[in-house]
């Protein structure tokens, strides 16, 4: 049952859990705005570059500021 | 697992799987068809986002080399070995590694297509369309490879992985934000510019990323 849970994990969030946080996080402030009269089409994009930016330079940071792994 | 262990476990083990596969589409595709579209196009546009962007990271940092460009010669030569390592069981007359490992293979990476295929194919209304693509594809795969017969390893396999990337990332922006109940400006017409702007942010961040490590050394 662990494996199953590991390989669903790994299959669908991956390497970096914050991605998939992020973009839950930008559906929900993108789901919002859209209930409103205010455009909400900007939002997903803008998010999915700051995540993405976000977690790459999460790799490429000096070594002593990366978390332990 | 033919070369190493032999060819009739891990044919039987592709086999099995092409016919567990066909049987989750077979259940699952007419079943996505009942789904209300917004929420299909939520579900799937949120999932092909974080596929999408798994896919990405990976091509952004090996493209800027941060990560390793995969050296298939080495892989193959490494599992290759593996697979002689392993002890050999028999089950209903089959070795049973050679199967496994062939039906995981043949059945995981069936499902992330088949995945894609039925999503693509339920949110555009076509299922049988995309189907056909997915075909056409295979054919252009298999002529190229018999046609060109090159190694593996002559695959651009970065460029086509961050090429995948960009398309599933730039649908899953476009569908995931509809299902979430925007209005994309210009309706459909817009796909090309979600498309753009993830291509120039990605290229962007290959070249950055390619700078910082260009300091660093």
């Amino acid at each position: 049952m662990k494996r199953f849970a590991t390989f669903w994990w790994d299959f669908v969030v991956g390497d970096d859990w914050r991605v998939a946080v992020g973009i839950v996080v930008a559906f929900g402030l993108t789901a919002l705005l859209a209930a409103t009269s205010i455009p909400a089409w900007w939002v997903l994009p803008l998010a999915v570059a700051a995540v993405l930016w976000l977690s790459l330079r999460r790799v490429v940071r000096p070594p002593d500021r990366n978390e332990p792994t | 697992m033919g070369l190493t262990r032999g060819w009739r476990p891990a044919l039987v083990g592709a086999g099995a799987a092409t016919v567990a596969l066909a049987a989750i589409v077979a259940a699952l595709g007419p079943a996505l068809t009942v789904i209300p579209i917004e929420v299909l196009r939520l579900v799937v546009g949120a999932l092909l986002l974080v596929f999408g962007l798994q896919w990405l990271r990976k091509a952004i940092l090996r493209a800027s080399g941060w990560r390793a460009i995969r050296d298939e010669n080495a892989v193959f030569a490494r599992e290759r070995a593996e697979a002689a390592s392993a002890p050999r069981v028999e089950h209903a007359g089959l070795d049973w590694y050679a199967f496994t490992i062939s039906f995981k293979g043949v059945l995981l990476e069936g499902l992330e297509v088949a995945f894609i295929v039925l999503t693509f194919g339920s949110t555009q209304g076509s299922i049988p369309l995309a189907a056909l693509g997915a075909g056409a594809a295979v054919v252009l795969v298999v002529a190229t490879g018999l046609v060109v017969r090159e190694p593996l390893s002559r695959v651009p396999e970065n460029t086509l992985a961050f090429a995948v990337g960009v398309m599933l990332t730039t649908f899953g922006i476009f569908w995931g934000a509809e299902g979430a109940g925007v209005d994309w400006p210009g309706g459909d017409a817009s796909l090309p510019g979600v498309l753009a702007f993830v291509l120039l942010i990605s290229l962007g961040f290959v070249t950055a990323l390619r700078r910082r490590r260009l300091a660093i050394a």
